[in-house]
């Protein structure tokens, strides 16, 4: 049984913020994750947004963590290549009851440390974003808030922190742990087992199940649903900042936002749910998606939606992230619902200061290197050295998905770099092909092809998501 | 830039990374093909068709069902066959391509960049360019079908990529959304391999498709086509377990109670072409709300001189033989550009009154006999096409029954341009 | 008898009614061309169909065929069953025989794919 000093259960952006701080240090970590891949849960499907931090409760981890995370995501997305934009964001209200709430939040940012947040009146909200509805009267601008690739910030951590030693164990789904004395086994589903001397719950909206498999029964995790309809990657400029309109109990409401990879992201819904694996959309969501944008801004451009998807956000029972340890060796790190991805690198450094008052030693990995090369590097080259590039590596030059302007090389990097795409799915998040507006049409039987080639498995065992999820079935010949 | 022969393939063998050429055609499917040869007939030698497949033909080669060059060649031929007619004679006529390579941008100066694995990044200037970059399917997203996110959903023609280009069978049971022609020809094929096709269904109330492809592909396999029905749900968490189709109103919108489980693997989507025009956009021409294809007057010429398109990234075309036909009018009126012939230059615009969705050309700016495509919003029968100069009726054709799924076409005369009291023609269907 | 057919021959579609007594056809209207009422003929006494598919090479790979007749109708998915059977070189190509007379029917199956 291999031992390791940390086990990080989940591979979500908040597991792998953590896994990646820790890499710094000379520790054995492992992180363990019930999907093929990682960043499956709400990492992969959420709005995208690094929020200001004006939102959460003065005083509340939220609010900490949110402000501090943000100011420390700009570094972070440069380490690890990943999209980052600092756009602002504006919350926009219609009336005068929505105006009082503009103040009340623009208040509450200020003392939660939120810096440059002002509120602006109809003519300069009309002038920084002409296509807003005629309706809109005031909003906040925080000019802190940004945008990032989510998925792509968590495998590029979970990357970095695998080439900086630590490992990654996928299709681990963690069923039992047993508490040994100075460790803790930890058994999968299907039969695994690792030992760990602290471990470290990020398990999403089953965080309340592992927690439970330790003992601590306090923790409850309700999914909540959120859908989005994600528009053409021509519609990115429709609008300038990430735009909310004044929050509900449920949430920051339905927002209208450019995405990093320059799309525009309208949602979420919010709807509690009981089911934890329920990730599908609904007419009715979707519905009440395009309906709370057409308020927004009546021109919309909804015709060129080219996906919809729904995200399952982990609201805890407490209101507030929950991040505390549980006896000597176990830290919960649970409830990680909105600003999750925003307070992700501020959670990690909170996590390495709990360890370190579990008695962790923090010694320097010598050979710990922040920097990851973007899987699209090579889009980001000069011509001339894009020139240069494919001359010594031809696939560079061979265009797969049309849309998106991915090439074989890129593609094939996706294969092999940490941590490995092994299917459509996982090529797609890591390089963007398929992921335009064909959606995949006319590129994924070449990447079928190419995956089949890559692992050397027959074409029919290529998936779209692991398990069942094959393209083909047989041959038909 | 120097030529080789190998294997009856050319392969240019390009000495630095600029190069200038008379007329660059951008995708040698058939419009690509069938200009090449046009404009190389009119007199042009110095031609290079760009494509980024690994083999001329565009989308023919997958469709290798048969049906295809009646009009063009008097003969039924399957896509490949057809695709090999034109093929032929640009090896004939030796006009220089470019496989594998993509063009990844174009200006209004018609200066071009692509890339390949062999030849790298590189550049080109040509004298004239013709677009001939075909379309793409609609995908899923853009209806928004609620549900689940499996495998097991795929637009028709990358079944057809599948199963007829790789020998792979996407699924055993089968429900197709859409009646476009490539759903209902996929939808025999899928039978032929030994699936159960359960349903086509169709949103509107007629089919998108040509009637005989109903006939051949699904009546006589007896598969059910459901018009007024869509798929309202996706069901299945890995792969496609099942879809709810529902009976839709007059408005398209769902009827309650109408909803049915049908449990299959394969969901194919022919729901409809969207001209690829990435490219035209990056060079800032003028696009047309309606095609989704460069605006054009009667040579294919786009609003940028020297920029010509045909075939599906100008407006899909229902028969490729059509497509043959326009592309070899932008090849000819390239030729010209290119040569420098001049014509009297006049400006009569086409009109569309809604049952007419569009024309292709949007304006013609020479007198001489014209054949406009045009394509209907929804069935008509026993209606006419007409043709009026303001009030005065100057046209008209009885037609039993007008489709949205069919290309029409009607002549519009050197005379009825010459006689024009107004600026404007209008078309309608009465 | 009267029977609606769509005619299939070319993409006009043309909607078709034939009379007809058994095996006796009296009369076709709508077809907009000779070809219509030979098909309509054909449908009602013995109808016909040309089968394209795929066969398989010996790399694994499939390459398209056709029938270079129309075969009868109720034939086409036993003669799925013999393409299904074939096995080419790689090196062939279109017009190359790969089924002569399939099932007595007199059609040959021929390559259509390949190089293009």
């Amino acid at each position: 049984m291999q031992r390791y000093d940390i086990a990080i259960i989940g591979a979500g952006v908040v597991g792998a913020m953590i896994a990646r701080t820790l890499s710094a240090y000379k520790l054995k970590i492992c992180i363990l994750e019930k999907e093929n891949d990682v960043s499956m849960g709400a990492s992969k499907a959420n709005s995208a947004i690094v929020h200001a931090g004006f939102d959460a409760a003065v005083g509340s981890l939220k609010a900490k963590l949110n402000v501090r995370g943000s100011e420390m995501m700009e570094d972070v997305a440069r380490e690890l290549g990943v999209k980052y934009k600092r756009v602002g964001s504006l919350v926009v209200g219609f009336s005068e009851d929505d105006r009082k709430v503009l103040e009340k939040l623009l208040e509450r940012g200020i003392e939660n440390g939120v810096k440059d947040l002002r509120i602006i009146g109809k003519e300069e909200l009309h002038e920084i974003e002409p296509n807003l509805s005629d309706e809109a009267s005031s909003a906040l601008v925080a000019p802190t808030g940004a945008i990032i690739c989510p998925y792509g910030l968590t495998i590029a951590a979970i990357g970095n922190a695998m080439d900086n030693g630590a490992e990654l164990m996928c299709d681990f789904e963690v069923s039992d742990i047993t508490d040994v004395g100075d460790a803790y086994e930890i058994k999968s589903s299907d039969g695994q087992t690792v030992s760990a001397s602290k471990v470290i719950n990020c398990a999403g909206i089953y965080s309340d199940k592992i927690a439970a498999m330790v003992g601590d029964n306090s923790i409850s995790i309700t999914p909540r649903r959120g859908e989005y309809i994600l528009l053409d990657r021509d519609c990115g400029t429709f609008f300038n900042h990430t735009v909310f309109t004044v929050p509900t109990p449920l949430g920051k409401g339905i927002l209208i936002s450019p995405t990093a990879d320059g799309n525009l992201i309208l949602g979420p819904t919010a709807e509690n749910i009981d089911e934890k694996d329920d990730r599908s959309t609904t007419s009715s969501g979707l519905a009440a998606v395009t309906a709370a944008a057409k308020k927004d801004a009546p021109n919309v451009p909804l015709n060129k939606a080219i996906t919809s998807f729904t995200g399952l956000r982990a609201v805890g029972n407490t209101g507030d992230f929950i991040i505390r340890p549980f006896g000597d060796k176990f830290i919960n790190v649970a409830g990680i619902e909105s600003p999750g991805l925003s307070a992700a690198p501020a959670i990690a450094l909170y996590v390495k200061d709990i360890l370190a008052e579990l008695g962790v030693k923090f010694t320097e990995n010598e050979s710990f290197n922040p920097i990851r090369k973007s899987y699209h590097f090579f889009k980001e080259l000069s011509e001339d050295d894009k020139r240069e590039y494919i001359k010594a590596h031809p696939a560079f030059g061979k265009i797969v998905c049309r849309c998106e302007t991915i090439s074989e090389g890129e593609i094939i990097d996706a294969l092999t770099r940490n941590p490995r795409a092994t299917d459509i799915d996982g090529v797609k998040r890591r390089t963007r092909s398929g992921m335009g507006r064909c959606q995949g049409g006319f590129c994924m039987p070449s990447v079928t092809e190419i995956i089949a080639r890559e692992y050397g498995c027959p074409f029919t065992t290529v998936t779209k998501n692991g398990g069942d999820s094959v393209i083909n079935i047989s041959k038909t010949k | 830039m120097e030529l080789i022969f190998h294997r009856k393939v050319l392969i240019i063998v390009m000495s630095t990374n600029n190069k200038k050429v008379q007329l660059a055609i951008i995708g040698g499917g058939p419009a690509g093909m069938s200009a090449a040869v046009a404009a190389h007939e009119a007199g042009v030698r110095d031609i290079l068709i760009l494509e980024r497949d690994q083999r001329l033909g565009g989308i023919l080669p997958q469709c290798i069902h048969n049906g295809f060059g009646l009009h063009r060649f008097g003969e039924e031929l399957t896509g490949p066959e057809y695709a090999r007619r034109y093929s032929e004679l640009v090896r004939k006529y030796e006009i220089p391509y470019m496989l594998n390579t993509t063009v990844l941008s174009l200006t209004r100066d018609r200066k071009i960049t692509a890339v390949s694995e062999s030849e790298g990044l590189f550049n080109i200037e040509a004298d004239a360019v013709i677009l001939a970059m075909g379309c793409r399917e609609r995908p899923r997203g853009a209806l928004n079908i609620a549900g689940s996110r499996p495998a097991g959903i795929y637009s028709a023609g990358t079944a057809q990529k599948f199963v007829n280009m790789k020998g792979y069978l996407p699924g055993k049971s089968v429900v197709i959304l859409g009646s476009g022609d490539i759903g209902l020809i996929m939808a025999r094929r899928m039978t032929l391999e030994g699936a159960e096709v359960k349903a086509v269904c169709e949103l509107m109330p007629y089919s998108g498709g040509l009637a005989r492809n109903i006939e051949q592909c699904l009546n006589d396999f007896s598969i059910p086509l459901k018009f007024s029905h869509t798929v309202v749900k996706i069901h299945g968490e890995k792969r496609l377990s099942g879809v709810t189709i529902a009976a839709v109103d007059e408005n398209r919108r769902p009827i309650e109670g109408s909803e049915e489980f049908i449990e299959c693997d394969t969901l194919l989507l022919s729901v409809g072409l969207i001209p690829e025009n990435e490219l035209t956009r990056g060079a800032d021409i003028e696009l047309d709300s309606v095609t989704g294809g460069a605006k054009v007057d009667q040579n294919r010429q786009t609003d940028a001189e020297g920029i010509f398109a045909c075939g599906n990234v100008l407006h899909v075309h229902d028969l490729v033989d059509y497509v043959s036909e326009e592309a070899a009018i932008a090849g000819k009126a390239a030729a010209d550009f290119i040569f420098g012939k001049k014509s009297e230059k006049i400006s009569i615009k086409l009109n569309c009154d809604g049952k007419v969705r569009y024309t292709v050309p949007r304006v013609i700016t020479e007198a001489k006999d014209v054949n406009v495509y045009f394509r209907v919003s929804n069935v008509f029968r026993d209606s006419y096409i007409v043709v009026k100069d303001g009030e005065n009726e100057i046209f008209r054709r009885k037609k039993i029954k007008f489709a949205p799924g069919e290309m029409e076409t009607v002549k519009i005369t050197e005379a009825m341009i010459k006689n024009a009291k107004g600026d404007t023609l209008s078309l309608s269907i009465e | 008898m009267t029977r609606k057919i769509t005619c299939i021959i070319c993409p006009r579609g043309c909607e078709m009614t034939v009379d007809y007594e058994g095996k006796k056809v009296n009369s076709v209207k709508g077809n907009a061309c000779p070809r219509g009422s030979v098909y309509a003929e054909n449908e009602i006494l013995s109808p016909v169909r040309t089968l394209t598919s795929t066969v398989l090479c010996e790399d694994g790979s499939v390459i398209a065929v056709k029938t270079d007749k129309p075969i009868p109708k109720e034939l086409i998915f036993e003669c799925m069953k013999e393409i299904n059977k074939v096995r080419v070189q790689k090196s062939v190509s279109a017009p190359d025989i790969v089924i002569e007379n399939i099932l007595g029917t007199g059609a040959n199956v021929i390559i259509t794919g390949g190089e293009i």
